[in-house]
């Protein structure tokens, strides 16, 4: 199989630790990352107008990449993953939408959404399997309290997403028990972090990120992890008094798979 | 051109693309919203003023729009399958889409904290700009 892999804007820039640490341990567990060539920007929102046809071609354009080199679409940050598996669902089960965009790209192959969406943590799930990714790990994060954080884009819409249960998500927390890491479980780990309002409204991020740090360390966690750049900028740069860290997914599965030592990183 | 409120209903009703029609006014949607508690008018309302009868107006000149974090919150609770978020956008599209409506200024990019992940410059771009 083929990984073809959307890196996305924010992965080769500000987020560069997500991106390196997943490349790292998808080599050492035996799917490594094919970055797409010439992918762009998704346009970090899913564009919810059924006329915004223009607003889906850069995921279009990914599908369509992934769709002639084997079918299958690593993702990793939680909002390339929400809009191109959104748009994927659109041109697959949206007829007005699937017609306007083959119209306008005039592909050889009309796209109809066939290619598959996998977020990287799918893959760790489904293909490599956790009890696999276990044999793996050679230093387990033995002692470490990690609230997993989803934020909202992972999960929904739970219809179109499929990633998980949408109110009693798993996949984070088992994640965690797998590298010898202690999930801890708080109510507003599925809240919203309060997005690209870090760009308009800062007070509110702060008031709403006060209250996921202090839900989260209440109920024992002492650091936290994601998948999503915006969550872990607004949960680390608008915290108020408590202030858990934050780490990628990625960065603590590569100390788990013992890939950190003797490197620069 | 001027058209009256039965027709700005239709018009937001298509650009949201959602069912108002299955709601049954339960308020959910708004119980789960994060930022109901900063907005004037509730998503429920969002809903139920396109339903027949409704005024539009009421949500053209709400600040709601601008406080929604496209959470998905709404939409994914409601028991019956409707998206006030979708509305949202719809409300946010009709203005943004007007010439001169701009919330944000390009210029403004470099007072921006080094740190911000293009993703939220991206988004932010996306929502409050055409
Ligand atoms: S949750 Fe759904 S049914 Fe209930 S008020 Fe909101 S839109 Fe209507
Ligand atoms: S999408 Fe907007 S209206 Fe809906 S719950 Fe989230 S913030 Fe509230």
């Amino acid at each position: 199989m083929i990984y073809n892999y959307y890196p996305g804007c924010t992965l080769s820039t500000k987020a560069k630790e997500l991106d390196v640490a997943a490349r790292k341990c998808a080599e050492a567990l035996g799917f490594p990352l094919v970055e797409l060539p010439n992918w762009q920007c998704c346009g970090a929102v899913y564009p919810m107008a059924p006329d915004a046809i223009a607003e889906r071609l850069s995921a279009v354009r990914a599908l369509v990449a992934a769709r002639d080199n084997g079918g299958v679409l690593v993702t990793l940050c939680s909002a390339c993953h929400h809009v191109i598996k959104r748009v994927n669902d659109d041109m697959a089960n949206v007829k007005e939408i699937q017609q306007k965009v083959n119209n306008y790209l005039g592909l050889e192959v009309p796209y109809t959404g066939e290619t598959k969406v996998l977020h990287y943590l799918e893959v760790l799930r489904d293909v490599v399997g956790f009890e696999n990714l276990k044999a793996k790990v050679v230093k387990p994060l033995q002692g470490r309290n990690i609230g997993a954080y989803y934020g909202c884009l992972l999960l929904r819409p739970g219809q179109v997403m499929s990633f998980d249960d949408v109110e009693r998500p798993e996949i984070l927390e088992n994640f965690i028990k797998v590298i010898g890491a202690t999930p801890v479980i708080y109510d507003m780990r599925n809240e919203c972090c309060a997005g690209y309002m870090a760009v308009t409204d800062k007070n509110l991020c702060k008031e709403m990120v006060s209250e996921i740090q202090d839900n989260a360390a209440d109920a024992g966690a002492g650091e936290f992890i994601t998948a999503c750049p915006l969550c872990a900028y607004n949960l680390l740069e608008n915290a108020g008094a408590t202030k858990l860290p934050v780490s990628y997914f990625t960065e603590v599965l590569a100390e788990a798979l013992g890939l950190n030592e003797g490197g620069a990183d | 051109m001027v058209i009256n409120n039965k027709e700005r209903a239709e018009m937001l009703r298509q650009l949201a693309g959602t069912n108002v029609s299955l709601c049954i006014q339960c308020g959910r949607c708004s119980a789960n919203c994060p930022v109901a508690w900063k907005m004037d008018v509730l998503p429920h309302r969002f809903v139920y003023e396109l339903l027949n009868g409704g005024n539009v107006d009421v949500l053209l000149e709400a600040k709601s729009p601008w406080k929604c974090l496209s959470c998905f919150s709404c939409a994914e609770r409601c028991p019956k399958g409707v998206s006030p978020a979708a509305i949202m956008e719809a409300v946010r599209l009709t203005h943004i889409r007007a010439q001169g409506n701009n919330k944000l200024n390009p210029a403004d990019l470099e007072n921006y904290d080094d740190k911000m992940p293009q993703q939220a410059i991206v988004a932010a771009f996306r929502k409050f700009n055409k």
